[in-house]
């Protein structure tokens, strides 16, 4: 076996240092249906930078709605004419049918495909030290089934009665039936077929980082000298295995529920002035198919950024990063306990308090590998020398934010607790904070980190500071004040508060203007960054090798790497990534590949082990 | 204000293209430096602005966390509500704990430990002391907290204690209805084939249980009497939500579910309590079910128990008040019982 995976190996660096020798491929295949991980990884950003873009503006929209509900939009009216009424409002299901946009394109488009797409695409092979992906075809299909997918969730915003407007969870019988809201029609045909899709994209994806990561690393990575980053996407891939296909029954039985009379989630309706035939169908059958992707989902989006700000931070502040086994291990018991949590989004759905007491107890296991992580950071900050790049303020930023995002998750997760919180704002708050900005600013630091290995210049450090700080503190001044709209029994998915009566809804009225007005200010201030991308793209100073000075692998190829990635061989790697300012020793780093022999005066009796 | 806007949005624009082109140009000068342009000074204003968002994050918390309380907290109107506040506030005790030192630490860290050329950062990866002391802790704590609320989740959704009052509850695109079980004290029989528009819960009259049911426009209940909602849906789901109760359960189609509590005020107690002599409990629909999500909402009244004795006596059985819909039924049972006997 292993004698085979060498020859393997061997013939594909064979084949592809005779691609280095001409490169005649024609434009289509070089920067279209590209095989090369690089490529599709950047094809997956911009994707997401533009899904990025329609889910920011999207939630604007809505948040002019909530904060200034007797605003006259007909100055809009040109380009969104059809979704106000004639007093110039959004109208009442197109308010839903925008969060259940904003709730899907943010999860599935941006923060799933956006950042795994990108990063584990381009990392994987760059960090342990591949040639490619295992398979360039399946990858390239990957992209082109996550393009596809997008393609008809774009058309369907424009479809007869309007995208999907039963909320990015789409329970039915709400997304089964076109009576009970017109998003339901033509919309939701369209959201099932594009997410299957997406979940064909994910699954090819996730195979090959598999595949990749436990076939085709350079000789002497072990496991244990894997950076984080390949930790976390690696277990990111196993989890999108596992759960999307239980994504793709829901989806698919719910298809069947809509179009061929079934009645898997369907029974004892009585709707548009008829009884339906279907009976016997269970509602939460649903919602268990849908949480068991659903939970697993939301640590496939925060996984990656956490890798990611692993890197960074290590990096940063010249240290290795604090715990390397504790925090694999975390990864490893958040991915297997994400599959045992799902029902704690379903205490009050109406299942057996029983599973509520089981689903409570679960629930609050996974907050200690959590915990464990956020501390780890944090040590490793100690007795740093830290360097401030966009990137490590983000992930600083991103440590800050899981924390205040996680500790509201101990709320939610008690089941006594739940009952009141369930489905309010303080919901709203909670998940935007873990998941949302966390996953973002994840996003955001690998941008600015590696945006030298992608495109061969650096990003302007001015303007990154900016971006930053705008962005981190808008975004606590976004989400922080809707705990406590949500503990005054504010629900969410609701259009208007004219007619609500809780507490002194007066000062609502106040926060939820000034909560508007940081969204407008925090959306807009990401064209900064927009600038900053596209700017540098071209124009931006011509990066170094290893501008970070930084000890895993895809720092040691050419500032552009080609076709192949390493000129010549592929480094053999002699040690783990987190050799930071290593006691004796005269760097503040000694990459991955520079073999004990070679520092003497470093080497601790133990450093076989990592 | 307009011009002041416009100024400070100029003047904004001005600083970040002054930051803009002072980096591009720092960029040029600190080739030979180590890291590529890495600045000190900016370096250290960076620390020097977590320690300022730090203070203004503890500050703004507790500022608006005291001086708001009384509109985010909502007065308790059920004896569980007692409960789970206890363990609500609690809990926000030991997060907020966590959640600030967490804070501190980590910004006072960046600051103390930026960047200095005479410095270097110290190899330290890893101390399994420290690692397991913040893994057992957090779990002791969670499990104390854990415990806790199962145990207070087991006493809300356990049984109701002896003879509550039954109320049926049921929801529809996009309003509320009750149903009470009148003299007899038991709801008749419902089917959701015999919806229409008069009779909009499907309730069967063939049972004879359903003949004293009545159906009020508002839900009365009584103050300190254990009060059981069996909650149910014509058509999509929603969830029936009274955030003064502290209260929530979904109502499904297909799937009765139910809820039980007991309201400790009634509505002319909250009413001076809240100081809003139109104040009324309410529940609010909590699911999303289509376009009048945000509007479906019902009031509920809650009164002493003498009252709401005297209110019930007052309500007529449903039938009574449709007798069209009796002799409707009563054809339809005569036709069938002929054509039966043919
Ligand atoms: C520009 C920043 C953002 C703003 C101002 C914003 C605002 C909102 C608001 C106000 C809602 C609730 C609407 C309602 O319930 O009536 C919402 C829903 C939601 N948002 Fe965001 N959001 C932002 C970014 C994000 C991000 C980054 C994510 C990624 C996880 C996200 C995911 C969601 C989801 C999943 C929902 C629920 C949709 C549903 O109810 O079906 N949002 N957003
Ligand atoms: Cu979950
Ligand atoms: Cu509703």
């Amino acid at each position: 076996m292993e004698t085979k995976l060498k020859t393997i190996k061997k013939v594909k660096v064979d084949h592809d240092e005779h691609h280095d020798e001409h490169h005649d491929l024609g434009f289509i295949r070089k920067y279209i249906f590209s095989e090369d991980h690089k490529i599709i990884a950047k094809q997956f950003l911009i994707t997401g930078i533009f899904w990025a873009v329609v889910g920011g503006l999207f939630s604007s929209l809505f948040r002019v709605q909530l904060g200034f509900p007797d605003l006259d939009l007909s100055f809009l009216s040109p380009i969104i004419g059809n979704w106000l009424t004639p007093q110039g409002k959004i109208d009442a299901e197109v308010y839903l049918a925008l969060i259940t946009m904003h709730g899907t394109i943010m999860v599935f488009f941006v923060l799933t495909a956006g950042l795994s797409g990108t990063f584990s695409n381009f990392l994987i092979p760059l960090q342990v030290g591949a040639r490619d992906m295992a398979s360039g075809f399946l990858n390239m299909l990957s992209y082109w089934f996550f393009f596809l997918s997008s393609i008809v969730m774009f058309i369907s915003i424009f479809v007869e009665g309007g995208p999907a407007s039963g909320g990015w969870t789409i329970y039915p019988p709400l997304s089964a039936l076109p009576q009970a809201v017109s998003g339901s029609g033509l919309g939701m045909t369209f959201w099932l077929i594009s997410m299957a899709l997406f979940i064909v994209s994910a699954l090819l994806g996730a195979l090959n980082y598999i595949t990749t990561v436990i076939n085709l690393r350079t000789e002497g990575m072990t496991f244990f000298r894997m950076p984080l980053t390949i930790w976390a996407f690696f277990v990111t891939a196993i989890l999108g295995v596992l759960s999307f296909p239980v994504l793709l029954s829901a989806a698919l039985l719910l298809i069947m529920d809509r179009s061929f009379g079934t009645s898997f989630y369907l029974s004892d309706i009585y709707i548009g002035g008829e009884a339906l035939a279907n009976e016997g169908g269970s509602a939460i059958l649903f919602q268990h198919l849908f949480w068991f992707l659903g939970h697993p989902e939301v640590y496939i989006v925060i996984l990656p950024a956490l890798g990611i700000a692993s890197e960074v931070i290590a990096t940063c502040s010249r240290k290795p990063i604090f715990g390397y086994k504790f925090m694999v291990y975390s990864i490893l018991a958040i991915g297997g306990l994400s599959f045992v949590v799902w029902a704690h989004h379903m205490f009050i759905s109406g299942m057996n308090p029983f599973l509520g007491s089981v689903f409570t107890v679960l629930t609050l296991i996974i907050a200690v590998p959590s915990a464990i992580k956020a501390f780890n950071y944090i040590a490793t900050l100690w007795r740093g020398n830290i360097i401030f790049t966009p990137a490590m303020l983000f992930s600083i930023g991103l440590v800050s934010t899981f924390i205040s995002g996680g500790v509201t998750g101990i709320f939610l997760g008690n089941s006594a607790l739940d009952i009141n919180l369930h489905d309010t704002y303080f919901v709203v708050a909670h998940f935007h904070i873990v998941m949302g900005v966390s996953a973002f600013f994840g996003l955001f630091a690998g941008v600015y980190h590696w945006f030298p290995k992608m495109f061969g210049r650096m990003m302007n450090n001015g303007l990154g500071y900016i971006h930053f700080w705008i962005t981190f503190i808008g975004s606590y001044l976004v989400f922080f004040p809707l705990h406590y709209i949500g503990m005054a029994g504010f629900p969410r998915r609701y259009y208007s508060f004219s007619t609500f009566q809780a507490g002194n809804i007066e000062s609502f009225v106040d926060l939820n203007v000034f909560v508007s007005y940081a969204a407008l200010i925090t959306f807009g201030a990401q064209f900064i960054l927009l600038f900053n991308f596209f700017y540098s793209m071209f124009r931006g100073k011509k990066a170094t090798k290893n501008p970070w000075r930084s000890n895993t692998l895809e720092w040691t190829t050419p500032i552009n790497p080609g076709h192949g990635n390493w000129v010549g061989a592929i480094p053999k790697v002699e040690r783990w990534a987190y050799d930071y300012s290593k006691t004796g020793s005269k760097e503040d780093f000694i990459p991955q590949n520079i073999p004990y022999s070679r520092t003497p005066e470093s080497n601790l009796p133990d450093d076989d082990q990592h | 204000m307009n011009i002041i806007l416009f100024i400070s949005a100029i003047l904004f624009f001005l600083i970040v293209f002054q930051l803009f082109r002072s980096s591009e140009l720092l960029a040029i000068t600190d080739k030979e430096k180590k890291t590529s342009s890495f600045n000190d000074s900016l370096n250290n204003l960076n620390a020097i602005g977590g320690i300022i968002f730090l203070l203004s994050l503890i500050v703004g918390l507790f500022w608006y966390s005291i001086a708001e309380y009384d509109n985010y907290v909502l007065p308790i109107a059920s004896e569980h509500g007692y409960v789970t506040e206890r363990l609500f506030w609690v809990t926000t005790a030991v997060t907020a704990f966590v959640f600030i030192v967490t804070q501190i630490v980590m910004f006072y860290f960046a600051y103390k430990y930026k960047y200095n050329e005479s410095r270097k950062a110290q190899f330290y990866p890893e101390n399994l002391k420290l690692e397991l002391i913040w893994t057992i802790i957090p779990a002791i704590v969670l499990t104390v907290l854990i415990g806790w609320g199962l145990i207070v989740w087991g006493e809300i959704t356990g049984p109701p204690p002896e003879d509550p009052e039954v109320i049926e509850v049921v929801g529809y695109q996009f309003a509320w209805a009750s149903r009470y079980p009148g003299k007899d004290n038991k709801l008749g029989s419902y089917n959701f084939k015999l919806i229409d528009v008069d009779n909009i819960l499907g309730v069967d009259f063939t049972d004879s249980a359903s003949f004293d049911d009545f159906m009020p426009r508002e839900i009365h209940v009584p103050k300190g009497k254990p009060v059981l909602f069996k909650i149910r849906s014509r058509d999509v789901i929603h969830s029936v939500y009274m955030p003064y109760m502290r209260s929530q359960m979904n109502a499904v189609p297909g799937m009765p579910t139910q809820f039980w509590f007991v309201p400790t005020k009634t509505t002319e107690e909250i009413r001076e309590e809240t100081g809003n002599p139109d104040f009324n409990y309410e529940i609010l629909c909590n699911k999303i079910c289509g376009r009048a999500h945000f509007s479906m909402k019902h009031t509920v009244v809650v009164q002493e128990e003498y009252e709401y004795l005297e209110w019930k006596k007052s309500q007529k059985p449903w039938i009574e008040r449709n007798p069209e819909y009796l002799s409707k039924i009563q054809e339809k049972n005569n036709f069938q019982k002929l054509s039966l006997r043919d």
